[in-house]
């Protein structure tokens, strides 16, 4: 494990001090084999949570042999506590669609979308402008590559890629059997490549400062800079750039107000820290990360936090799979019944094990997740569950 | 050898085509995986995760029926991982279900009561999460739908979706709330349904049901003043069996007329005498069309289409109702037996049909619903007062106590019990069709129809859609307007098959002059009544027993059954004579598609 | 009823009427309507050449394409942890108060309906809602009273 200070920087919400679409013209001047390598080397990964490689996604759908591919960048930012693809959408959008077009450009696709979450209606008016501003540089760069906004219905789901997919082809957002991956087969069938808001921007800015001076932000394990999303109990709620690969104390002591008793790091989907951990804890080493940091201090009831969780997952869930379905109900009656003493303590042990059936045998990310924030509340404020 | 792939199976190699599920790969070395989403008919959907297995190299868990196998993959099957993993997917099932096993109709036929068992499931492991407002839908005459004990296996939405293209039942909602249901959960009477019943033969558990007039069939034959008659289907001889102990194909013909008999049915007939008066009739109707579109030139609808099947009928009727003229006019083999055996039979047997309780023994769901329709009472009365399915009778049987295994056989008593091969195999996907030309071909020329043993092979089998052509040469007098004529006749199965014969008609472009079509994939014997399980191999084994019967009957060819000439002798005069027209045709109507 | 099938009409012309389009249409209809009638996925149903049931099983797997008669105004409160944490609760019952419903319901006359949603993605500055399209962040007692008053006064 490596670790150092926390450091602000600035790489993704620079303003553009070299304009995104000069980074796309320039790119588009080089080779594409060593533009994929150059991404492969930057070492960046997905930065919607999943942490898939992203230089290797690319590599792969330029590989594939298809009439046309689509790529679609993931604006379904449904992860409670995350916000920092809106700010990147308002802030930064050339950026953006400038890493889409890099990708359309290198994997031979003609068009895109932005899958636009329901939530974030309000930024249409704003982001169709600046389109119209991509579509003239994509003109001038003889670039054969549209972008469209696709608006979401309303379901967290929908941020898992295929189910993403199932809903832009007017099914319900359930996710897919994988294999086969979008790689091969997503959009009516096509090849497509889905990263997230986060990622194509920093992909633009691989290309703008290259490999070499990018790896060196972060850690072995995870590279470059990561948005954070931090809200909770801190006197500095916000998005903020951060270096991969500092300790959790660090952060808290930042961010929080003194009076931290738990980070729960990556969301819902993610794990929830005791202070007591924080200094054993580097963000970003080993888990991947979304970004989302809610900041708990002690007057907060982790059985009210878990309890909130489950409440979601049971709503969230597409339903489809049983151990989603059924598990995320049980985990969430199964605490009510401990509190009411309808259960005993001890059944608070089924319900882990119960959550970890759910990480082996759920058909994605959503169920097999659930047991991160869960086993980690239980295990971590068994006390506060109870009574 | 690129379309192969090796892979190991507990320790065993096993070499599969490429694209071959894991799950079917474990089938073939004899290792079992339990499954519940899973259906042979239809497409993978790899959500109830009972069939998951460990991979090496893998994290999490792999879904068996939804993961192709790969090269050099190694699978475990039972590990201890696997069977905990398993144990708690049931566990939450079962916490999700309506465990009231002793009030189900599906009880020891059920895939969730299987597996529960074998994993040794109790009611304490987890809390019950069944939504306590579910009601039971008894609104349709044919199906009924029970919410508390779906799975969600989504099975029945595959089958209406993808066997019949109808998507009458669809998921809706999520997370907890997710369910399978009706559109805004309308009513199963309100919706667009064919009641064709596949959703009941393809369901796990007792979710989906068909509606059980049993109840009422013993009230009227408890009741001495009642007369009750039963007439049974082709298809329900060459499955009942598999309900009483009998090996999948096997013909139970004369044991289950004796058993029927044993119960208090005062007579027990046979619906293939009506099949074989429906071939009189449709045969001569579609003679009729022919010489009018040949000779007189007149506006007439060909291809004509059979309407012996219900669910393909009210298919019909939602989704091309500018079409029904095409469908031929006469009624089903189970109302003309209806129709007559409250006039017909009861003047012959001097009985006042207002006692006759007139009942239907059939592979069908959707055949209660026809029964109920309201145009269904050309006798005066209701034509037949109730449908039952082979599932019911077979019930019925157990409930009397009878040992099935030990009965002699006997012969189905008449009037209106002789029948021909032809009427038998109605049965079969084909089997109108072939009954059809066997008769047409004998009027149209004066001889048999020119295929070895009159078996029309290429009417025959599991195709979606078949076709045959005949030439008809030489003639008799009246029929040389079809001189030389080639005739193509279209045969469809499953309404997904029935759909496409019908987009051609919409077209113009249907090359048919006849076309049979049932709602059900198979036919009859793959019916939405019939036993549970069904699938092709034991579609085929059924169809087998069929064409047994068929080749075992001395007469084959429906217009040489005595007691169809006689009825024709002593009452209805003449085919599409006045008689005929009132008591065996009928009129369909325009219906929503959506 | 004509109404609803010329506005069908329209939107399948805008989007095409093959089914990846089904959302946007169904958006459209939300739109104007409202919700999702019977008769208005009907009509989507014969339009796209599905069936109805698939036309509601899309539409109710998803919060925004609501089948039930809302309000013209939909307020949807934040309940995720964040939101919760800053007191969401007392908003509701401001809100249970001002418009005489309960959380879930819709004012007599539908022009409110007071709904709960899961993250907004406005964590940082919550309490937070929706009203229809526009955002609310920071919210306290006062701050929505003052909100909700002016939509009550003004906006019809």
């Amino acid at each position: 494990m490596t670790s150092h200070k926390l450091r602000k920087v600035d790489v993704i919400f620079s303003p553009y001090s070299v304009a995104p679409y000069k980074i796309l013209k320039d790119t588009m001047q080089r080779d594409k084999n060593e533009v994929i390598q150059e991404l492969i080397d930057s070492g960046l990964r997905g930065r919607g949570g999943a942490g898939f490689p992203t230089g290797l996604k690319w590599k792969f759908a330029a590989a594939e042999k298809s009439d046309i591919k689509y790529i679609i960048c993931n604006a379904d930012e449904g992860e409670p506590g995350t916000f920092k693809d809106r700010k990147l959408l308002v802030e930064v959008p050339r950026k953006v669609f400038s890493g889409m077009a890099i990708c359309a450009w290198v994997t031979g696709s003609t068009k895109g979308y932005i899958y636009l979450r329901r939530e974030y209606r309000y930024l249409i008016p704003k982001l169709k402008e600046e389109l119209a501003l991509y579509e003239k540089h994509a003109k001038e760069f003889d670039l054969d590559f549209s972008i469209e906004i696709f608006l979401g219905a309303g379901a967290y789901v929908c941020g898992e890629e295929t189910a993403l997919i199932e809903s832009m082809e007017g099914k319900r957002g359930e996710p897919r059997n994988k294999p086969p991956y979008p790689i091969q087969d997503g959009f009516l069938g096509k090849p497509t490549i889905v990263n997230n808001v986060e990622t194509f921007a920093s992909s633009t800015m691989v290309f703008r400062y290259g490999a070499k001076e990018y790896i060196k932000l972060g850690t072995d394990d995870q590279h470059g800079s990561k948005l954070f999303s931090i809200s909770g109990d801190s006197p500095k709620e916000g998005v903020y750039e951060l270096e991969l690969g500092m300790r959790l104390d660090e952060f808290a002591e930042e961010f929080g107000d003194g009076d931290t008793k738990a980070v729960q790091v990556g969301g819902v989907a993610g794990f929830c820290i005791p202070r007591k951990n924080f200094k054993d804890t580097i963000i970003g080493e080993g888990n991947t990360t979304g970004g989302s940091t809610m900041i708990f201090n002690s007057t907060r009831s982790m059985y009210n936090v878990l309890h909130n969780y489950l409440e979601f997952y049971a709503e969230e869930s597409c339903g489809q799979c049983t151990p989603c379905r059924v598990g995320t109900q049980q985990l969430l009656k199964g605490i009510e019944a401990v509190k009411n003493g309808t259960k005993p303590p001890q059944y608070l042990d089924n319900l882990i094990k119960l959550s970890e059936t759910m990480k082996l045998t759920s058909k994605c990310g959503l169920g097999q997740s659930v047991t991160n924030s869960f086993s980690s509340i239980v295990n971590n404020f068994r006390e506060e569950i109870l009574f | 050898m690129t379309d192969k792939v090796t892979l190991t199976i507990d320790g065993q190699n096993v070499t599969v085509d490429k694209g071959m599920s894991i799950l079917d790969a474990a089938k073939q070395i004899d290792v079992r995986i339990p499954t519940l989403c899973h259906h042979e008919d239809l497409c993978v959907a790899g959500n109830c995760r009972i069939c998951v297995v460990e991979q090496k190299g893998k994290n999490t868990l792999t879904p068996s029926c939804a993961t192709p196998a790969e090269p050099g993959m190694e699978i475990e099957t039972s590990t201890p991982k696997v069977r905990k993993a398993r144990k708690d997917i049931m566990a939450l099932l079962v916490s999700e279900h309506n465990t009231q096993c002793t009030t189900c109709y599906r009880s020891t036929n059920c895939e969730l009561q299987d597996l529960a068992a074998e994993y040794n499931i109790d009611n304490d492991i987890y809390i019950s999460v069944v939504k306590p407002d579910l009601n039971i839908d008894k609104s349709s005459w044919s199906i009924e739908k029970d919410d508390s004990k779906c799975i969600r296996c989504q099975r029945c939405v595959r089958t209406c979706a993808e066997l019949q293209h109808v998507n009458a039942l669809a998921v809706t909602e999520r997370g907890k709330d997710m369910r399978v249901s009706t559109f805004m959960h309308l009513p199963m009477n309100e919706i667009v349904c064919t009641n064709c019943g596949q959703c009941i033969t393809h369901c796990p558990t007792g979710a989906l049901t068909e509606r059980r007039y049993y109840d009422k069939i013993w009230d009227a034959i408890d009741d001495p003043d009642k007369h009750v008659v039963i007439n049974t289907a082709p298809s329900v001889r060459v499955a009942l069996g598999e309900m009483l102990g009998y090996e999948v194909g096997t013909r139970v013909t004369g044991k289950m007329v004796t058993a029927l008999k044993k119960m208090g049915f005062d007579s027990v007939l046979d619906t293939d005498f009506s099949a074989d008066l429906t071939i009189i009739e449709e045969a001569n109707e579609l003679l009729v069309r022919l010489k009018k579109a040949f000779v007189t030139k007149e506006e007439v609808a060909l291809p004509m289409i059979t309407s012996c099947s219900p669910g393909w009928v009210k298919f019909i009727e939602h989704m091309y109702p500018e079409h029904l003229a095409h469908l031929s006019t006469c009624k089903s083999p189970q109302q003309m037996f209806g129709a007559l055996t409250k006039t017909y039979y009861a003047e012959k047997k001097g009985i006042d049909p207002s006692k006759i309780v007139s009942v239907a023994g059939m592979p069908c769901a959707a055949k209660k619903y026809e029964a109920n329709r309201p145009e269904m009472r050309d006798s005066g009365f209701m034509d037949v007062d109730a449908g039952l399915t082979t599932r019911e009778i077979g019930h019925m049987i157990k409930q009397a106590g009878i040992d099935f295994l030990e009965l002699e056989d006997s012969n189905f008593d008449s009037i209106m019990g002789e029948s021909t091969g032809a009427g038998v195999i109605f049965g079969a996907t084909g089997g109108v069709m072939e009954a059809a030309l066997r008769t047409a071909y004998f009027v149209i020329t004066g001889r048999p129809v020119p295929f070895n043993d009159l078996n029309i092979t290429p009417v025959r089998g599991l195709e979606g859609i078949k076709e045959a052509t005949i030439k008809f040469e030489d003639c008799l007098p009246e029929y040389s307007f079809l001189e030389g004529v080639e005739a193509k006749f279209g045969i469809a199965h499953g309404l997904i098959n029935a759909r496409q014969i019908m987009d051609q008609i919409v077209e113009g472009k249907s090359p048919f002059v006849f076309i049979e079509i049932m709602a059900c994939p198979g036919g009859c014997i793959g019916g939405g009544g019939q036993p549970i399980p069904t699938n092709d191999e034991i579609r085929k084994k059924r169809i087998a027993a069929i064409y047994e019967e068929d080749m075992n009957k001395p007469i084959r060819m429906s217009h040489e059954n005595p007691e169809i000439v006689a009825i024709y002798e002593d009452y209805l005069e003449k085919p599409l004579g006045e008689k005929s027209h009132h008591l065996l045709h009928t009129k369909y109507r325009k219906r929503k598609r959506y | 009823m004509a109404e609803v099938k010329e506005l069908v009409k329209k939107l399948s012309k805008k989007y095409g009427k093959t089914r990846e389009n089904l959302i946007p249409v169904l958006q459209g209809i939300v739109d104007e309507e409202n919700c999702l009638s019977k008769a208005a996925m009907r009509e989507v149903a014969q339009e796209m050449d599905i069936s109805a049931a698939e036309v509601y099983g899309t539409a109710s797997f998803f919060s925004f394409l609501n089948t039930k008669e809302d309000g013209k105004y939909k307020i949807r409160v934040c309940k995720s942890i964040t939101c919760d944490m800053k007191g969401k609760q007392e908003l509701i019952k401001v809100m249970e108060d001002m418009l005489k419903v309960k959380l879930g319901e819709t004012t007599q006359g539908k022009r409110f309906s007071l709904l709960e949603t899961n993250c907004i993605g406005l964590c940082d500055k919550g309490p937070a809602m929706l009203i229809n399209d526009e955002f609310f962040t920071e919210l306290t007692p006062e701050k929505v009273r003052e909100i909700l008053g002016d939509y009550i006064r003004n906006k019809y």
